[in-house]
């Protein structure tokens, strides 16, 4: 009898359990459902009362009209482009300190590993922005890619988080390159970095992410619309549909989105072990 | 190249080459513009000492910004931190369908706040977004969401929740599953209610990424909710959702006051340091480590 009870308590709390988490999904996956139909409307039924939560048909003309009023192509190139030379670098930079910090001792090491922490109260991207302006203008980098990329090409979390993965491979391995003559170089191309694909990939992701989502920098920076990424269409998007055609809007909106939303989608699993344990946020 | 003596530092140039000059660089000159005066014409530079700090201070637009931050920040956080938590413990249950439920509420977290901002500013238009129409049927009311004080920092503030939530409830996730079912089982022994085993006993061995995540999001709260403003309000009206970092973009960017946004930018600094100082400090010693 007890048990029984028990049973019918627990399918209950299950039953509960489901219905919450149902109710909870739909609110927070509800806009892109929204934008999704609203990116199909006619503007006819844009504005109809009471709203229409479905297109009458599956026209794309609010795409063609999006790409039409901002130039949409070249900003998401120029955002592939930003995002995939920024994480390049952060890995390229990231990998090499981290070699440094694992694998020797030296005068100076830490300090300059100190000098590295205080980096993470520094984001440049944010804090930084003026007198980051102000040096772009002195190289003549305003209104390029250099100003784009070069400046976020480094950061303490990657190079702490690696360092953390080096620490964990074996000395042995180090020793055995060291009596077989193999140079720093060799052990790190041959050994350390075939050894770091999984951390390697997952860093890659985030970096991508947190590149392709920047948006503060770009809009200052950029001036031509032809150096501007793709973030800054959402902003232009909606300014130039001065008559807040939603559908236009909500359809460049969405092919922004498309790029990581995608990403996420299929690697979800990397994506979310990989933001747990290193928890770096670009 | 040898295993010796010069390799690391070899190693460490590009990347203290980068954070030199784009990182420590721009700090000091900051630092340094913010003693100094510029004149409007010209590139005469006056030392003021600590003036434009003062200034600052005795400017009712950055007392309030100061306030609007302060709100954002903690209406954010706390929903971020409380609901999240709760709703990873509901994703912790083998239920049917648990991983579709899982992947639609992480989807926010691969988007930018940018476009949550777009997503949210169609969502409460008074026309064609869907939030008035069911609070028209519910409570009968229309409300003007963007352009009203004080129904405009509400609306940052819903998006900014929506926005952040996913993060909290990844980690908290990650830090349920990680519990020992031992652990579990004797408190089901000692008599306690499921109520009680999620919040007397799991959320304080969860402690350290609570820490984590008031840290975290705060730095989100302040910085990248950037994006959410400038699509949602920018900064109106009246300045009622104008928060420091987008007081900072303002002044330098559209009015120009180039010392005075440098004397923000090291207040941004210094808050950033206490809030890190406070994390390394105390959050290490207090919490609860398993």
């Amino acid at each position: 009898m007890e048990k029984l009870k028990r049973s019918t308590k627990r399918k209950l709390n299950y039953f509960l359990i489901e219905v919450a988490l149902i109710i909870f999904s739909l609110v927070m996956f509800s806009p892109f459902i929204l934008a999704i139909s609203m990116s199909f409307m006619e503007p006819t039924e844009v504005f109809s009362y009471p709203p229409k939560f479905f297109p009458s048909s599956l026209n794309l003309n609010n795409y063609k009209n999006a790409l039409a009023s901002v130039p949409l192509l070249r900003m998401l190139l120029n955002s592939l482009i930003v995002a995939s030379c920024i994480t390049m670098g952060k890995l390229v930079t990231g990998t090499l300190a981290a070699f440094a910090f694992s694998a020797f001792n030296f005068k100076g090491k830490n300090i300059s590993f100190f000098a590295l922490f205080i980096t993470l109260f520094l984001p440049a991207e944010t804090v930084m922005i003026l007198p980051l302006f102000m040096i772009m203008s002195k190289f003549g980098w305003v209104n390029t890619y250099n100003a784009l990329i070069i400046p976020f090409t480094a950061s303490a979390t990657n190079t702490f988080l690696f360092r953390q993965h080096f620490l964990t491979i074996p000395t042995e391995l180090e020793d055995a390159a060291k009596i077989d003559g193999a140079t720093p170089m060799q052990y790190f191309r041959k050994i350390l970095i075939p050894l770091s694909g999984p951390m390697i990939a997952g860093a890659s992701i985030i970096n991508f992410v947190y590149a392709w989502n920047m948006y503060l920098w770009p809009l200052i920076i950029t001036m031509d619309d032809k150096m501007k990424t793709a973030q800054i269409g959402v902003k232009m998007l909606i300014s130039s549909e001065a008559t807040s055609n939603w559908g236009v809007i909500m359809a460049g909106t969405l092919m922004i989105a498309i790029p990581t939303l995608l990403l996420f989608f299929l690697l979800q699993d990397l994506f979310v072990k990989s933001l747990v344990t290193s928890g770096i946020k670009g | 190249m040898k295993w010796g003596k010069y390799t690391p530092y070899l190693l460490l140039i590009p990347t203290f080459l980068i954070i030199i000059l784009f990182i420590y660089w721009p700090a000091i000159n900051s630092f340094l513009l913010s003693f100094y005066k510029t004149s409007l014409f010209g590139q005469k530079k006056i030392f003021v000492g600590l003036q434009n700090y003062l200034n600052l201070f005795h400017s009712e637009s950055f007392l309030e910004a100061f306030k609007v931050t302060l709100i954002y920040i903690c209406a954010t956080v706390v929903s971020v931190i409380f609901l999240g938590y709760l709703v990873a413990v509901l994703l912790d249950n083998k239920v049917v369908g648990v991983k579709i439920y899982r992947t639609l509420i992480f989807v926010p977290y691969a988007i930018s706040f940018t476009i949550g901002g777009a997503l949210w500013l169609f969502m409460l238009n008074p026309v064609a977004g869907h939030v008035n129409y069911f609070l028209s049927r519910i409570i009968g009311k229309n409300i003007n969401w963007v352009i009203e004080i004080p129904y405009a920092l509400i609306s940052v503030i819903i998006a900014g929740i929506w926005k952040m939530l996913p993060y909290s409830i990844i980690f908290y996730l990650a830090g349920l599953q990680s519990i020992s079912e031992e652990v579990i089982e004797s408190a089901i022994i000692d008599g306690s209610n499921a109520w009680q085993r999620i919040w007397k006993i799991k959320f304080p061995m969860l402690s350290p990424i609570t820490f984590y995540l008031v840290i975290m999001n705060i730095i989100d709260a302040m910085f990248e909710s950037f994006g959410i403003i400038d699509i949602m309000t920018r900064g109106g009206p009246f300045g009622s959702t104008t928060t420091l970092t987008y007081k900072l973009y303002q002044d330098a960017f559209f009015f120009y006051k180039t010392n005075l946004a440098a004397a923000e930018s090291v207040i941004l600094f210094l808050i950033m340091s206490l809030i890190t100082f406070l994390y390394f400090k105390f959050g290490e010693k207090t919490v609860s480590y398993q």
